[in-house]
């Protein structure tokens, strides 16, 4: 799956566009503990978490991931202003959904995304 | 001016947070303080400054200042110490608190009570609505809004594999404005450096996080002027001769 075909499933807002839509994201890592994400997420990867904190783009600007979907997001204005801003500066895709963390990586494994510790 | 030397226990559960055993009442946290030598306290109930006003005079009885706090858990599931000078802010602190925590009932039997007591460790009420769990504040709002009170914020028990500054956020966002980072006493200052190179150059203090008396350490050491607030600003700050060890 590239990182553009993200923008186009259901029910996701892309809040800042991939800068390099054709990069093929290499395996998917959800976690809401961001010390995790950092010790185990890697370059290319998409990360599913419901936090939306500005350190969110930080880590996945440091580990080079492909993008960011944060979930359970119903009003995409309570996401931290400062977040969206740091992202755009950082070039990280980030996307948005107001569907749970478990319905977004199942969609991401049908659509053929592996999760890091698999094939 | 001559310096004190105070041990602190800054890091205290009362009977008023849910996991805290039922001996956390202010006469014998007092007592306990007594004897391992703590004279300056600070009471860090979750989401909760309800006991503190019973603490305070507790402690004034027996010559231990106490300053008025609260554990609160920021919506990123990060723990924050806030401490206050006086009994007025917290509770207008609290106020806010309240204001951010969902309105749900406490139950009793899967998370305990959460008893509201007087100096005497007398049972006044219990807090019916349930304290332990996320404000929808994040991290910066705490931090920005505390500071409004004349408190200040200290990330408790960052080396904890969960509720922690480092933990759930990776790394301390830049420009936080944070005197000082609490460390659990499973470790030592140094290793805590080893482990997390970025806490370098930061104050770090140990408290036990006291859900019971055995867990109360007094390992934190102040040199100030007196216990004040300000002093603790300025010996996290290291200046004008205040000083603050973990021992």
């Amino acid at each position: 799956m590239k990182i553009r075909e993200i923008t186009g499933l259901p029910d996701i807002t892309t809040l800042v566009p991939p800068q390099t839509p054709d990069q093929e994201i290499s395996g998917g890592y959800a976690s809401d503990l961001l010390s995790c994400v950092m010790a185990r997420a890697g370059a290319g990867n998409i990360w599913v978490t419901l936090q939306t904190h500005p350190n969110v783009v930080a880590v996945a600007s440091l580990l080079d991931l492909a993008g960011v979907i944060i979930t359970e997001c119903a009003d995409i204005a309570k996401i931290d202003a400062a977040t969206i801003e740091k992202a755009r500066t950082e070039n990280v895709a980030l996307f948005a959904t107001p569907l749970t963390t478990f319905t977004i990586v199942a969609r991401l494994a049908r659509a053929g995304v592996p999760g890091i510790d698999e094939g | 001016m001559s310096l004190l030397y105070l041990p602190v226990e800054f890091h205290l559960h009362t009977v008023l947070s849910a996991c805290a055993e039922i001996e956390m009442i202010p006469p014998l946290i007092i007592r306990q303080a007594q004897r391992l030598g703590i004279q300056w306290l600070a009471v860090t109930d979750h989401n909760s400054a309800e006991n503190a006003r019973a603490v305070m005079e507790a402690g004034a009885r027996a010559g231990i200042v106490v300053l008025p706090g609260m554990e609160v858990q920021t919506r990123e599931e990060v723990h924050l110490l806030c401490l206050f000078e006086a009994l007025e802010p917290a509770l207008a602190w609290q106020e806010q608190v309240y204001q951010h925590l969902p309105d749900l009932p406490n139950r009793e039997e899967t998370f305990g009570s959460q008893l509201v007591v007087d100096a005497e460790g007398t049972f006044l009420r219990f807090q019916e609505r349930l304290l332990q769990t996320s404000t929808s504040l994040s991290v910066e709002q705490v931090v920005t809004m505390v500071e409004a009170f004349g408190g200040l914020v200290i990330p408790a028990h960052v080396d904890r594999p969960a509720f922690s500054l480092l933990a759930n956020l990776g790394i301390i966002p830049p420009g936080l404005n944070i005197p000082a980072v609490e460390i659990t006493p499973r470790l030592t200052p140094a290793q805590a450096l080893e482990r997390f190179p970025q806490l370098a150059g930061r104050a770090l203090i140990t408290n036990g996080d006291a859900h019971r008396l055995s867990e109360m350490r007094g390992r934190t050491l102040f040199q100030v002027a007196a216990p004040t607030l300000a002093e603790l600003r300025r010996a996290l700050a290291g200046v004008d001769g205040r000083k603050v060890w973990v021992t």
